[in-house]
């Protein structure tokens, strides 16, 4: 929303300084994203004729323009394609000063002497128009300064105004808020409209929805059409509108003034001379003003004209069967109030939203609907020759009452943390037009119809904190009394798994969670459960990720592809799995994924070596130690996405947990990514809910350890990890450790056989072992090897 | 030896003897050098042992006196001994060491530690610093439905606020029913839903946008909300709470809090945040735009409407409600331009911190 100053000061005085006004509307709320002055810069810019338009010599898409400026004449190169002779077009000379500061000098442009320019409406800094030089009011003095003409010197607010506030969507509405704040008089005059009987308002109105329309109503006036004068368009321009026609220029004018959008029909090509407000025939079709044609269903509302042709959709856009053109000489104005929502509804399914859709889906005055449509026809008599029909046809079927509202200026305080008397609360409201009566706790206010969004006490409360100031609410802190602060157990033990990951060297990724359902397919990630978004921008992010394994892979592929091969990246996140059964969220659960990619220093002492599953190995060991659990093993399975003699379940607790491992070669090459690289992914929500250790204090022994080493003979598919539990269980308490410290293979052992050797520590908490115990523990150690497997103790 | 039978002449052996070993035991040039050398002057047929052999000889009155001598001479050569053996095995040690040297400059082994995303630590910062007030850290779901995410939070279908959100929708339930969370605030909702007031709680998280991924959108980013729900919190406790969490936030006291009129349909009145500029503490720079302040986000009083959606009674229970983006607390600190850099997760970027 843009208010000129000039404009706002049709209505209160206004005369602070700027810096002033402009705290003044951020503080109320009307949040000022920039302020213009464009005339502040403008320096020697006059409005010139424009004489004669002649070809330049050198170059096709410029031409030279004689000009006339009133007490000389010369001439300028000039680029716009809308010029011609006899214009009147602002004219900077050399010497003269644009926004900006930029100043003109006499210049060569492809040969020929250019003695400054003329100037589109971009150049005075009025707006984006640049598609050709600004075209002025053919009456204005040549030689004139443009900011004189142009009403430049001005200030123009470009507010942003919350979708709450319809009231400030115009001129009138920023003005009352000002005027308030500064305690000035506020008034807007009624229209003075000269009505004359010979036109008569002889249309019917037939509003068939009235739950769509509570109120429609049309005025009748005999026009000639032509241009607004210049300070209408002015105005206009400075608004950030362009200016069409007179007729049209009003209905814009009305609507930045006074937001209440108006459509003016022409009247002879309203079939039957009437309007029809009805709801739409399913599948009904009618081509707006910008040409599309539109499918529209019952929830939309139409304006027809009274043989229930469509000839607009209401409140959002008209048609061009009845569209006001150079020969209307009679219209038919509207002025009406639409439900917001239907309004609302229509606009957004058909993606069209224009200054009055989004005028009425916020809320309209329908109180204002006759007065604003006076205010039009004042307008109409004074800048299109209007002869106006002195009766307005006001079809108001259900009249919208304003809110009465109960006020407790105790309640005011207890929000507010304020100590406000009774009397400072009225004197708060009744300047923003909130007529309150009563007072201390029964204090009744009377919300008027151009502020839909007061409903509320708690409404209230909001206006009176916005008059008497936030910076005049004091500072407390309030503190819980009945809670420590702390996190929960999951939130800690999630923040130990990424210090862990930090810990083992790996740096934290967050990745998008939308990516391309292939990428989950080749991972191996469950595909069948997957979330679909119903509107996804892309294909590569149109699936939720049910794991985080592929999109940290395509963050390996990112660095890859900027030459930084050593990647060790970890992400702990959601992933999103369809739900079960009735229910409607998807399952969301927290997964840690890492993976490690390129080599790891081993120099100078031994050679670089490329990263291989061991890697992938100790981050699960770190998070597993981080988080304090013992109970789990590795189960060498094949899994699609995986290496399948290189990847093992992760199983917790007797659950399977998560899968690690290389990755297999199908998904690298999906990504351009060479090997190995190697990965995990465990469902973190699992993990946490196996038990955790045992954290009953046990005194470390001081009797001396015990140490065997045995060595078995066992087929290749036997595990290290499964015999070194076995070695542990047989040995019970008195097993201190397990460490493996030989695989050897050999012709001699057999086909895809191995001999894996074991050093086990044992001790007692209470004795020095003896032998024979020793011995006992040997043989109790064998057997449940040998018992287990199909294996033999090597000599 | 016999021979020997004055004092004198035992006494110039024992000096002899001592005056070469002076010479040679410091020249000693190893260990074993000097093992040999020790017993050549302190041996059974050395100096000393001959001198012994003689004392006998001596007349009784002159035997005390020769036996000083020998012990004096003893004393002397061992403390030579001793003290180039000392030398000898320092040297030997050094030797050792020069060869064991090894140029710790050349490498390390293995990986050095890794870093937390920085998003993960201005979110822990924020927890923490909210935790030491007494706040508890709440979670919700990142798909939503249509109740938490708007209905709830007093944005009705069609309201204008919906317009301003790009929600990403999923294939879940009816149409247009289950969403990516547009913001942490369906947290709140969650949270009352099934706790008892008094509530005070942030709920941190990822939430979405219908965005594509690049210098200023992004599909995904990070907000921070904080519900405080009790019997008298006032809108100057929301204020007071904002302004001491951003100065423990910035660690600056001095920074200053401005709250200006805005609207979001969960919150009432509601309130724009902004600080005093961390870097010119509002004198006006490139960061905050010359305007001395930074935005950097909403807040506002629970709307009563929304009580009333989680069976919380107005009249009774108060609240307040404010959040603000992660993210964009990180650009503010660090000078990151573009939102993209957090998503990139390129290693340069992620090890920087």
């Amino acid at each position: 929303m843009r208010a000129p100053l000039s404009w706002i000061r049709d209505f209160t005085p206004a005369d602070a300084p700027v810096e002033e006004l402009v705290a003044a509307l951020n503080q109320l709320g009307l949040e000022v994203d920039a302020v213009e002055q464009p005339g502040r810069e403008i320096r020697g810019v006059r409005v010139a004729r424009i004489l004669d338009v002649l070809p330049h010599p050198d170059a096709d898409k410029l031409r030279l323009a004689d000009v006339d400026f009133g007490d000389g004449q010369t001439r300028v190169v000039c680029g716009a394609p809308n010029i011609y002779p006899g214009m009147v077009a602002p004219f900077a000379p050399a010497g003269a000063q644009l926004p900006g500061g930029f100043r003109l000098e006499r210049r060569k442009i492809r040969g020929v002497v250019s003695d400054g320019m003329l100037c589109s409406a971009r150049e005075l800094g009025l707006g984006d128009d640049h598609a050709g030089i600004l075209e002025l009011d053919g009456h204005a003095a040549l030689g004139a300064d443009v900011r004189e003409v142009l009403g430049l010197d001005d200030v123009v607010f470009d507010l942003a105004i919350t979708p709450n506030r319809p009231d400030a969507m115009c001129v009138v509405g920023v003005a009352r808020e000002l005027a308030a704040h500064l305690r000035q008089p506020f008034t807007v005059p009624a229209a003075a409209t000269p009505t004359d009987a010979s036109v008569a308002a002889d249309v019917t109105v037939v509003v068939e929805a009235p739950d769509a329309c509570p109120r429609y109503l049309a005025r009748v006036a005999r026009v000639t059409t032509g241009e607004s004068p210049a300070w209408m368009q002015q105005r206009l321009v400075k608004a950030g509108m362009r200016p069409i026609s007179n007729v049209v220029d009003v209905t814009n004018y009305v609507l930045l003034e006074r937001n209440q959008p108006l459509h003016a029909f022409d009247l002879d090509l309203l079939g039957g001379r009437g309007i029809v407000v009805r709801r739409a025939e399913p599948g009904e079709r009618m081509t707006t003003l910008d040409g599309v044609e539109r499918e529209l269903t019952p929830d939309d509302l139409l304006i027809c004209d009274a043989e229930r042709r469509p000839q607009a959709i209401a409140g959002i856009m008209g048609g061009a069967t009845s569209e006001v053109s150079a020969a209307t000489t009679e219209i038919l104005l509207e002025s009406a109030y639409f439900e917001r929502m239907g309004i609302a509804r229509t606009s957004k399914r058909l993606k069209l939203r224009s200054e009055s859709s989004s005028r009425f889906e916020r809320g309209i005055d329908p109180d204002g609907v006759a007065r604003h449509a006076d205010r039009a026809m004042e307008l109409f008599a004074q800048v299109a020759g209007g002869r106006v029909a002195p009766d307005a046809v006001d079809e108001y079927l259900a009249p919208v009452e304003p809110a009465r509202i109960t006020l407790r200026t105790s309640r005011v305080n207890r929000l507010l943390g304020t100590t406000l008397a009774d009397t400072a609360v009225v004197a708060a409201l009744t300047p923003l037009g909130i007529d309150v009566s009563g007072s201390g706790d029964e204090l009744v206010a009377l919300a008027p119809t151009f502020r839909p969004d007061l409903e509320r006490e708690i409404d209230l409360v909001e206006e009176v904190a916005r008059r008497v100031g936030f910076a005049s609410i004091g500072r407390t802190v309030a503190r819980p009394t009945e809670q420590v602060g702390a996190l929960t157990h999951a939130q800690r033990d999630r923040r130990r798994v990424a210090d862990a990951c930090v810990g083992a060297g790996l740096s934290e990724a967050i990745t998008l969670p939308l990516v391309a359902p292939g990428d989950l397919a080749r991972a191996g990630a469950p595909i069948d459960r997957v979330v679909e978004a119903a509107n996804p921008l892309r294909a590569e992010e149109s699936v939720l990720r049910t794991s985080i394994l592929p999109g940290l892979l395509r963050a390996v592929a990112y660095n890859r592809a900027r030459g930084l091969a050593d990647v060790a990246l970890f992400e702990l996140g959601r992933v999103f799995l369809r739900p079960d059964g009735d229910r409607l969220l998807p399952d969301e659960r927290y997964h840690l994924a890492a993976t490690l990619a390129g080599s790891v220093s081993r120099r100078p002492l031994e050679d670089d070596r490329v990263v291989d599953v061991y890697d992938a190995v100790d981050v699960l060991r770190a998070v597993l130690a981080a988080v304090e659990v013992d109970d789990w093993h590795l189960d060498a399975t094949a899994h699609t996405g995986y290496h399948p003699g290189r990847s093992a379940a992760v199983v917790a607790a007797g659950r399977e947990v998560g899968l690690v491992g290389e990755i297999a070669p199908t998904v690298l090459d999906a990504l351009d990514l060479g090997g190995p690289i190697v990965a995990l992914e465990v469902d973190l929500d699992r993990l946490l809910a196996a038990p955790r250790r045992d954290r009953t204090f046990r005194a470390p022994s001081p009797y001396p350890p015990s140490r065997i080493d045995l060595a078995f003979v066992v087929p290749e598919a036997v595990a290290a990890g499964a015999v070194a539990t076995t070695l542990r269980r047989a040995g019970g308490d008195l097993v201190e450790d397990v460490t493996l410290f030989d695989v050897f293979r050999s012709d001699v052992l057999g086909a895809a056989r191995k001999s894996l050797a074991f050093s086990v520590r044992y001790r007692a908490a209470d004795r020095t072992l003896t032998d024979a115990e020793v011995a006992g523990l040997r043989d109790t150690a064998i057997a449940a090897v040998t018992g287990a497997y199909d294996a033999e103790l090597r000599g | 030896m016999s021979a020997l039978v004055r004092l004198d002449d035992l006494r110039t052996l024992l000096d002899t003897a001592l005056a070469e070993a002076r010479g040679s035991v410091p020249a000693a040039a190893s260990t074993t050098e000097l093992d040999a050398l020790e017993r050549e002057l302190l041996g059974r047929r050395s100096p000393a042992g001959q001198a012994n052999e003689a004392i006998k000889n001596l007349e009784p009155a002159e035997r005390p006196q020769a036996g000083q001598a020998v012990g004096a001479y003893r004393a002397a050569v061992a403390e030579l001994v001793a003290s180039r053996r000392d030398e000898l095995a320092a040297a030997e040690a050094a030797a050792a060491a020069d060869r064991d040297r090894l140029d710790l400059t050349a490498g390390s082994h293995g990986r050095a530690r890794g870093h937390l995303h920085l998003v993960t630590q201005v979110q822990r910062e924020l927890e923490d610093i909210f935790v030491g007030l007494g706040y508890r850290i709440a979670e919700g779901p990142e798909v939503e439905d249509d109740w938490h995410n708007f209905e709830a939070l007093n944005i009705p279908p069609a309201h204008p606020a919906r317009s301003m959100q790009d929600t990403l929708y999923v294939k879940l339930g009816g149409d247009e029913q289950v969403m990516l969370r547009t913001h942490t605030s369906p947290v709140q909702i969650r949270t009352m839903e099934t706790h008892e007031p008094p509530i005070y709680v942030v709920a941190p998280g990822r939430t979405y946008r219908n965005e594509t991924l690049d210098a200023r959108h992004s599909p995904v980013f990070h907000q921070i909300e904080c519900l405080a729900v009790d019997r008298d919190i006032t809108l100057a406790d929301l204020f007071g709470t904002i302004e001491t969490f951003v100065r423990r936030l910035f660690d600056d006291e001095t920074i200053r809090t401005r709250f200006r009129s805005d609207f979001f349909p969960y919150t009432e009145p509601s309130a724009e945040l902004a600080v005093s500029c961390i870097f010119c503490h509002g004198e006006g720079c490139r960061v905050c735009s010359h305007t001395g302040w930074i935005e950097l986000g909403g807040c506002g009083m629970v709307d009563p409407n929304v009580f009333e959606a989680v069976g919380y009674d107005p009249e009774v229970w108060q609240g307040f409600a404010f959040g603000f983006g992660l993210e964009r607390i990180a650009m503010i600190r660090y000078g990151i331009d573009e939102i993209r850099t957090f998503f990139d997760d390129d290693v340069r970027f992620l090890a920087q911190y």
